[in-house]
């Protein structure tokens, strides 16, 4: 109130800078609810024109059929989710153990340069264009293969997952209290036991968030399939041969020149959101729940 | 003051008792670990410095002092716990029955088997049942026979005076327990691995009086087995519990003897002053 006595129920000049000061405040405020509009008028907007175009496809036939021949309308892309799940899975188990032991590493040996280097590395490693992962892998395991395959496309996710799960694991570890690791290590239990035993249990839960949060992020990248898993129409559970996944086929159908491809793309999208969603809010509430134990 | 007069009243008819008038086939008491010339770090600040002290076979040794004196920092370097702090390194030697644990060769992880460790705040391991707490260091000593270390949980747990109230919840969470439990536990925990010496780093710190009391109880029943040193700000505690006492002073021993004389006719004007409550 004093503010007001001072500014606002004056006159002449104070009570004009008051109003100036007032006008500025507003158009700010103004402003800022126009950012935070706009950003939430895109995440609604990709959610609702997805769920628009791709929702009235889906329906059970394209999700368990394979895909028909290009021009027929029908089929499915039951190759390509059965793809996504089997490189996203092994490229899982290869980014798991590389991602949280590095992260082991930098966290128990702080005071080594080389942890902090590495720490470093990956936060510039979640930056490299996915494209380029993409390429690194086709001339890590495409060319001494000699063919593209489903398995050259979790090398390939795996580079992308590593960085994400080396950075959350790492953050996890740090929140373990020292005092849990001092009372392994005092009762004669080897690091390489505490770490085991008392650090990655207490840690699990958070480390069990960044897997889910790096399956999440490669399970929707086209770009490094583009020449590793390359795609296939037909059934293939073979990760030595080129092998189906749902974003490089939202990428074919999207560019191609058939009106039923392009539905396709829209309810492959859709779905390939849907996984997405569910998988996150899932991991929300299982975690939320054990927290409450 | 009077309490603590009573206190040590107390104390000093246990000492009367083992004076040599009172059992002349008393030997005197053994040493268990002798240290000399301990200095310990802190990167390049001195915490503890030129520590020469006896800590004596089946006794309680309270080290006391006011804060930041390098009590804490005394009794970490005693297991080798001291070096887990990055930048923390030690000086001079802890001879356990006259081997040096910092000697070359020697394995930190060995030494805090033979001396164990408990902890200011009750730190039992979260994701491990009551059982599993207890069995935890005592597994790693090779047995993987159940039955052998439902024993030894057993008679840990009997040890430390909680068996009698987890017998039938030793599959709950450690974490389940109060606190003055939870510090029972850990003591248990400790003793599983069977060390000869048990190091108490302000144990009842975090406790309410009647835990804090079950606790002292224990360390007096504990002595007969193993070889107690015990930090505390608490005077009437180190008066209460203990044979010696040690009084740090910024990071240097300032006096050591039997805890009666300490506390009835110490030497050092500064040692009486501490006791006194004139400061610290």
């Amino acid at each position: 109130m004093a503010g007001n006595t001072l500014y606002g129920a004056g006159t002449g000049a104070s009570r004009q800078y008051y109003l100036y000061r007032k006008g500025i405040e507003w158009l700010a405020w103004i402003g800022m609810l126009f950012c935070t509009g706009v950003t939430v008028f895109i995440l609604l907007m990709i959610l609702g024109y997805v769920l628009y175009q791709g929702a009235s496809y889906i329906n059970w036939e394209f999700l368990t059929a394979l895909p028909l021949p290009a021009g027929e309308t029908g089929g499915g892309i039951a190759n390509a989710l059965v793809g996504s799940a089997m490189v996203v899975v092994v490229a899982t188990l290869m980014a798991v153990p590389i991602g949280v032991g590095a992260a082991i590493f930098v966290n128990e040996f702080p005071s080594a340069q080389l942890g902090r280097f590495v720490r470093f590395l990956a936060e510039v490693l979640t930056g490299v264009p996915s494209i380029v992962v993409g390429l690194f892998a086709y001339a890590l395991v495409v060319r001494p293969l000699g063919s593209f395959s489903g398995l050259s496309g979790s090398v390939a996710y795996a580079f992308i997952m590593i960085p994400i799960i080396l950075i959350t694991a790492h953050e996890a570890f740090r929140l373990v209290p020292v005092s849990l690791r001092e009372a392994s290590l005092a009762l004669g239990i080897p690091k390489w036991r505490t770490i085991l035993w008392v650090v990655l249990p207490v840690s699990s839960r958070a480390l069990l968030t960044g897997v889910v949060l790096a399956i999440a992020r490669a399970l929707g990248e086209a770009a490094p399939m583009l020449f590793t898993a390359f795609g296939n129409p037909f059934w293939n559970l073979n990760l030595k041969k080129p092998i189906a996944t749902v974003p490089l086929l939202i990428y074919t159908y999207a560019t191609g020149p058939y009106e039923d491809w392009h539905r396709k793309a829209w309810a492959a999208s859709f779905v390939l959101l849907m996984v997405v969603l569910v998988t996150s809010v899932l991991t929300r509430v299982f975690l939320r729940g054990k927290s409450n134990e | 003051m009077s309490k603590e007069g009573y206190a040590v009243e107390g104390r000093q008819r246990d000492i009367d008792f083992h004076l040599p008038g009172n059992q002349p086939e008393m030997t005197p008491d053994e040493t268990r670990l002798r240290v000399e010339e301990l200095r310990a770090y802190y990167g390049k600040s001195l915490a503890v410095n030129n520590v020469t002290l006896s800590i004596k076979t089946k006794k309680v040794t309270a080290i006391i002092g006011p804060s930041g004196c390098g009590k804490s920092t005394f009794i970490r370097c005693l297991n080798r716990m001291h070096e887990v702090t990055p930048g923390a390194r030690v000086e001079g030697k802890v001879l356990l029955d006259g081997g040096d644990l910092y000697g070359s060769g020697i394995d930190p992880v060995e030494v805090r088997r033979r001396v164990g460790m408990v902890f200011q705040k009750p730190n039992p391991f979260p994701t491990m049942s009551i059982y599993d707490n207890v069995a935890a260091g005592f597994k790693l000593n090779g047995s993987r026979d159940r039955r052998i270390i439902e024993d030894k949980v057993e008679k840990s747990l009997k040890m430390a005076a909680l068996w009698e109230e987890v017998r039938s919840d030793l599959h709950k969470p450690g974490t389940s327990l109060s606190g003055g439990q939870q510090q029972r536990l850990c003591i248990a925990r400790a003793l599983a691995v069977d060390p000869e010496v048990l190091l108490m780093d302000e144990p009842c710190s975090a406790l309410d009086p009647i835990a804090t009391a079950k606790i002292e109880e224990l360390i007096h029943e504990l002595k007969d087995t193993v070889t107690i040193v015990i930090v505390t700000h608490n005077m009437q505690q180190a008066a209460r519990v203990s044979d010696y006492t040690a009084f740090f002073y910024l990071g240097e021993l300032v006096e050591f003897g039997a805890t009666g004389d300490i506390f009835t006719t110490p030497e050092k004007r500064q040692t009486e002053d501490y006791i006194t409550g004139r400061f610290g």
